[in-house]
């Protein structure tokens, strides 16, 4: 069983309109760079020239904020579910 | 009119229409307001602003609509008391109150974004407006779109004071209090800003919405005779209001009302709820989400949106941080009220509190111009305060009863 990945709305352009696909990998970085290889142009994305994800996409594991755990360094396991989500704005 | 070119990313810097947009459609960075600096500085001298009417649309130019403005037309230019008492009980020499407890017509800040996102939402064609608040907003929303003849939905979490519930339902908008606290209240929000035709002020018309929040900062350097003071202690919640003040000054140097700054601008939060605080004294690039608790409702979210840029204006101005507990809060209350007779909500506790700690830690020297910020009114939050201002003394209407109890 692979890991579970959600897609936001604006992204699933990318995808081929899927809102859920799935993923192989260690950790989070490592997701992204899978993801960037199955659907190109989608790795551009979520992570600026420098490789650091984009501060307004918020990135959960298991409905937790990797900003409480270890960033992209949070390490993955099958049956995982990561959801990528745009920063609400508000306040 | 118009001075406005477009809106840019934040983040990427991509260009887009000044249309209904604020989040940028490939990084998700958030959309600001892009001036034609050059025409303004034709159009807008120092004395323009001054023969103008002392309200906030004085700075017209500097805020993004086309039209004429409709909206808030007496709101802002509140007073800057210059505090000798206060000033004196820090050990400072130069202290300013920059006291928009009374703003009109709902006695905060949030009296001038909403002047600004109504004026805007009519430019827009929009009958309906909405927000997500921690009640100062939900008041002036309320109030402005009353008299705008506007409907209105906001939304507020379950818990809030009663001044500020109160303070909502006289104006006769759709109250909503959801059960959860800001952040979730945000999260709904924006569900239902994507499914309603409705001007929501800080969530999509949030990048016009925010710039009324300069006209705060335009009046500090306006009312110290046109110069910047060295000095801004500013009370952080989503992190707007330091930005736009930090942004205001630029602006005035930029459009040459001003001819230098040194200012530095310093954030204050509640301990129970300091995401900003953290990440400038942890030096971090990261705002790591809180889940409130603190008494400074009005200051309680724990994911704020403009985080990451009001840490990068203390930074780049080169000033610091602090937070403070309940009790400290309540203290400061105490003080201003006491020393300067203004009677400020917590947020203005934690901004005096903060601004304390600051100076008693030396990060804020004695012999220089500071100004905090006191951005709302504390009759909204009397029960911060209730049980710890004592009591008033019960005499029987006899000069014996008032000399044996008051006087005895």
């Amino acid at each position: 069983m692979a890991i579970k990945v959600r897609i936001p709305t604006p992204l699933q352009k990318l995808t081929k309109d899927k809102d859920v696909v799935e993923c192989d990998a260690k950790d989070i970085k490592g997701l992204i760079e899978e993801l960037g290889k199955a659907f190109p142009g989608l790795g551009e994305r979520i992570c600026d020239e420098s490789g650091k994800i984009r501060r307004f996409l918020n990135i959960y594991v298991n409905d937790e904020d990797i900003r409480f755990l270890e960033m992209d360094k949070t390490a993955l396991k099958n049956g995982d579910e990561v959801s990528i989500i745009p920063a609400i704005a508000g306040g | 009119m118009g001075f406005v070119k477009g809106l840019k990313c934040r983040e990427c810097g991509r260009h887009y229409p000044k249309e209904v947009l604020y989040v940028c459609e490939y990084c998700f960075g958030p959309l600001e307001v892009v001036y034609n600096y050059e025409k303004i500085k034709e159009a807008l001298t120092k004395e323009t602003i001054a023969s103008r009417p002392a309200n906030l649309w004085r700075y017209r130019e500097l805020l993004p609509i086309d039209g004429k403005p409709t909206d808030g037309l007496n709101s802002g230019f509140t007073p800057l008391v210059k505090a000798k008492n206060l000033a004196k009980a820090l050990g400072v020499e130069e202290l300013y109150i920059k006291d928009d407890s009374v703003d009109h017509p709902t006695l905060s800040f949030k009296d001038r974004v909403v002047a600004v996102a109504l004026s805007k939402a009519k430019e827009f064609g929009f009958h309906t407006v909405a927000c997500a608040s921690t009640g100062n907003l939900a008041n002036s929303v309320a109030s402005q779109a009353a008299a705008a003849r506007l409907e209105s939905y906001i939304f507020i979490p379950a818990d809030l004071e009663m001044g500020k519930i109160i303070g909502t339902l006289i104006y006769k908008p759709t109250l909503v209090a959801v059960e959860g606290n800001y952040d979730e209240v945000n999260r709904l929000c924006s569900q239902v800003a994507s499914k309603y035709k409705w001007a929501f002020v800080n969530i999509n018309i949030r990048p016009y919405y925010a710039e009324g929040s300069k006209t705060y900062g335009y009046e500090i350097l306006e009312q110290l005779g046109w110069s910047a003071p060295r000095h801004i202690v500013v009370p952080c919640a989503g992190g707007s209001l330091i930005t736009k003040i930090w942004k205001a000054i630029r602006e005035f140097k930029e459009i040459g009302l001003i001819d230098s700054y040194k200012t530095r601008m310093y954030a204050a939060q509640a301990e129970g709820c300091a995401p900003i605080v953290n990440a400038i004294k942890e030096k971090s690039d990261i705002i790591k989400p809180v889940r409130p608790r603190t008494i400074a409702k009005s200051l309680a979210i724990g994911n704020p949106a403009d985080g990451f840029y009001a840490a990068s204006a203390v930074r780049e101005s080169g000033g610091w941080a602090d937070a403070v507990t309940d009790e400290e809060i309540v203290e400061a209350i105490k003080l201003l009220a006491q020393t300067e007779g203004i009677f400020t909500e917590t947020a203005g506790g934690v901004t005096l509190g903060a601004a304390k700690k600051l100076i008693e830690s030396g990060r804020i020297p004695k012999d220089e111009s500071i100004v905090i910020c006191i951005t709302g009114n504390g009759l909204k939050t009397q029960e911060a305060v209730m049980d710890k201002i004592g009591r008033a003394i019960k005499i029987k209407p006899t000069l014996s009863s008032f000399e044996e109890k008051v006087r005895g």
